[in-house]
């Protein structure tokens, strides 16, 4: 057996169906031996596309994404979705090929350094340098990238190691003796949690990106002890929006009734969150009076940005129920009372006397869609509308770049998704800009014929940066505009063989979105939509989340509690 | 807050590219490594390297919970949380101009305990061995002569005590299959 086909054995072995990938002349050795597998193997046209496809296959399965390429730039352009898995703790194992062993280190033809590279941006790499390390590698790299805190990991194998004949074991023990996660919390940690919520007349629990493989006891957890919920761009999903508890998103484009409720709470439940800046704001008056129970895998999240008064480290299924056992339903009915009407008063709100918004083409988008749906997003404005008019109803459907923000990972995230699920509804909401940055992948959903709608919200131009020109920069618009230049998106999407439509005004948004859901094919809808839509409410960047711009969000004929006077939108 | 020097023993697997990982590391997240020494501990396939970092008491917490996740990384020992033992080594080169000073130079030389290695007509190389301290006090009574060249070595350090079962539990080196 040679090198390679040990790899594809040992990926067999790990139960991978699908691949994600682009070949070349390091790797081709590998793609060879697949040729003869059962796995399937997704050509995509570029190989962050790949990356980003096996992290959405991972976000909307829980099973490990495989993304493989060639050396150097093969290598190089898998770095942003390694990144982007990274930041979103997605588990994903990139397989690429390097030059032959000889040959490394002398600046051979398309060599690149990518084990040095990806250190920072990966859980763990490997650069294999005998090829009967191979099956233990392998192995090696699954178990880290799905068990603890996921994230991805690198195996950057020379080419020689491909064609070698394999003389070794296959059935080995994995040895990682620096490697141990913590996956049972802490019992007497688990009891100071419980004595701190009974104690609590205010609490809150913040749910993240951690908690969408334990949305079942999380559901579980609220349904007993009726606390007021919010969920984290990350968390969406993990948590039903028709429960009452449900208070929408945090932070600097979060809902008014969550980032009042976390200014006035009294305790924080923290649910495999991990304190971002976009979701606390200023952190000295980040619920400063607040209890912090920070649930955990990862140790090093404790208190790292914001400190942890109860820490539970430990993986959210075992700590959820075992949490719920020491308590009650909690006596907060005057906190709820509160928190309900905070909701009540500030519902999602948005101006239509102008030509098509973004955000009602996204709300016609969620009522002709199923539950059961998956949202990929691209970066921007469009993000987060959806974040909050297309929040998804179950667990890992909502996939988004959260921690990097990668503008390009919407539609290769929808290959990845559609693939893994399906039948299943998937939406790409991506605008005129980000949409650009992956649009080779209308290749792959042609050939696959995957059934996704791929929304464009078109304003013409880079939406968040002319928002915050707008607010914090005299309006003095640098390099924003796209409209001048951006193709036709529904000849483009024609093109590739997709059917595209360029849509103006509501009655067409309506009747295409209609058409395009029950079509159960690719379909690319370009909406048109008003330049100046902004996002609100706003906390601008370093201020407390309680210090909001409520903009169109202001409930009629109320100005009390605006803290910032907001610019009424031209 | 205030800032204080922590040693921290880093018991790594010994394979290529560790101290790199490390290294970038301290880098991205802005610590501050004021001396790092690496060698082979007396467990095969083990190194023990130490770190000599200094930062407020959260820094460091971090810098010891962000080792602690690199997979290579076995364990991490915080030597401020127990008492220690520390030595670095420092090679030294003075320039002797007379014999009189020659005199003088060996006598500053023997009551450091430090030891001759190199001995040419107009200077000479002292290798000393001790606490930070000491090494400070040794290059201060040798600047009036003229030094030549110095290098130190960076703190190595060991607990003291065996009978701390808090470290002794942290350091233990595992080979368990996971």
């Amino acid at each position: 057996m040679t090198g390679a086909e040990v790899i594809i054995k040992a990926l067999e072995r790990e139960g991978v169906d699908t691949i994600f990938g682009m070949t070349g002349g390091a790797i081709m050795v590998v793609y060879d031996a697949m040729y003869d597998s059962d796995i399937k193997h997704i050509l995509m046209r570029h190989e962050q596309g790949a990356a980003h496809a096996a992290d959405a296959y991972y976000r909307t399965t829980g099973k490990v994404g495989v993304a493989l390429a060639t050396s150097g730039p093969g290598a190089t352009n898998l770095i942003t979705g390694l990144a982007n898995a990274m930041m979103d703790s997605s588990a994903m194992v990139a397989i690429t090929g390097n030059v032959p062993s000889g040959l490394i280190g002398t600046d051979a033809f398309q060599e690149s350094d990518i084990y040095g590279i990806t250190g920072p941006v990966t859980k763990h790499n490997y650069l294999v340098r005998d090829v009967n390390d191979l099956p233990r590698v392998i192995k090696e790299a699954f178990h880290i990238a799905s068990t603890g805190r996921p994230g991805p990991v690198l195996i950057d194998i020379p080419k020689d190691l491909q064609i070698e004949e394999f003389t070794g074991d296959f059935d080995v023990e994995i040895d990682l003796p620096g490697y141990k996660p913590t996956i049972k919390g802490h019992a007497g940690q688990i009891k100071k949690a419980a004595e701190a919520l009974k104690n609590s007349k205010e609490p809150i629990m913040i749910v993240g990106g951690g908690s969408q493989s334990a949305a079942d006891e999380l559901l579980a957890f609220v349904d007993k002890v009726d606390i007021p919920v919010i969920t984290t761009l990350m968390g969406i999903g993990a948590f039903p929006t028709a429960k009452e508890q449900w208070l929408g998103m945090p932070g600097m484009h979060g809902t008014v009734s969550a980032n009042k409720a976390i200014s006035n709470c009294d305790l924080i439940l923290a649910s495999g969150i991990r304190f971002d800046d976009r979701v606390t704001g200023k952190i000295s008056t980040f619920a400063p009076e607040a209890t912090i129970i920070h649930m955990d895998i990862d140790p090093a999240e404790i208190s790292k940005l914001v400190k942890a008064h109860v820490p539970v480290v430990g993986d959210l299924k075992n700590i959820l129920p075992r949490l719920a056992e020491h308590l009650e339903r909690l006596d907060i009915d005057d906190w709820r009372q509160q928190v309900a009407q905070w909701k009540a008063k500030y519902p999602e709100r948005y101006e239509t006397e102008k030509p098509l918004v973004s955000q009602e083409v996204i709300e016609m988008l969620r009522k002709e869609t199923t539950d059961d749906c998956i949202v990929t997003t691209e970066v921007g404005q469009h993000q987060m509308f959806a974040a909050r008019l297309f929040p998804t109803e179950k667990p890992r459907t909502f996939v988004t770049s959260g921690g990097l923000g990668t503008m390009g990972f919407g539609l290769p995230a929808a290959v990845g998704a559609s693939l893994a699920n399906p039948g299943t509804q998937v939406v790409c909401i991506a605008g005129d800009g980000s949409v650009q940055m992956n649009i080779q992948e209308l290749a792959t959903i042609y050939k696959h014929q995957l059934p996704i709608i791929i929304a464009i919200i078109n304003n013409g131009c880079l939406g968040m940066v002319r928002q915050w020109q707008e607010m914090f920069f005299s309006e003095r618009y640098a390099e924003i505009y796209l409209a001048d230049s951006n193709p036709d998106f529904a000849k483009l999407a024609e093109a590739y063989g997709i059917e595209g439509h360029n849509i103006h005004d509501r009655a067409s948004a309506k009747t295409a979105i209609e058409k395009a859901a029950k079509s159960n094919k690719p379909v690319l809808l370009n909406f048109f939509v008003y330049e100046a839509e902004n996002v609100f409410p706003m906390v601008p960047a370093g201020a407390g989340v309680g210090d909001m711009i409520i903009g169109d969000q202001m409930p009629e004929g109320d100005y009390d509690d605006v803290i910032y006077e907001a610019e009424v939108v031209k | 807050m205030s800032i204080e020097k922590h040693v921290l023993s880093v018991t790594v697997r010994d394979k290529p590219g560790v101290l790199v990982r490390i290294a970038s590391l301290f880098a991205r997240r802005g610590f501050n490594i004021e001396s790092l020494s690496v060698a082979k501990s007396n467990v095969p396939g083990y190194s023990k390297t130490t770190f000599v970092v200094s930062g407020a008491e959260k820094t460091i917490e971090q810098v010891e919970k962000q080792l602690q996740k690199l997979i290579d990384v076995i364990t991490v020992v915080d030597h401020s949380e127990a008492k220690y033992v520390d030595r670095e080594l420092m090679l030294l080169k003075v320039t002797i101009n007379s014999s009189e000073e020659r005199t003088e130079i060996r006598q500053i030389a023997s009551d450091f305990r430090a030891r001759i290695v190199d001995v040419h007509r107009n200077a000479l190389v002292f290798e000393v061995t001790g606490d930070e301290g000491k090494m400070e006090a040794f290059i201060e009574q040798m600047q009036p002569f003229g030094i030549v060249e110095l290098i130190r070595t960076g703190r190595v350090a060991l607990t003291r005590s065996a009978a701390d079962p808090k470290i002794i539990r942290k350091a233990k080196i595992t080979t368990k299959a996971v």
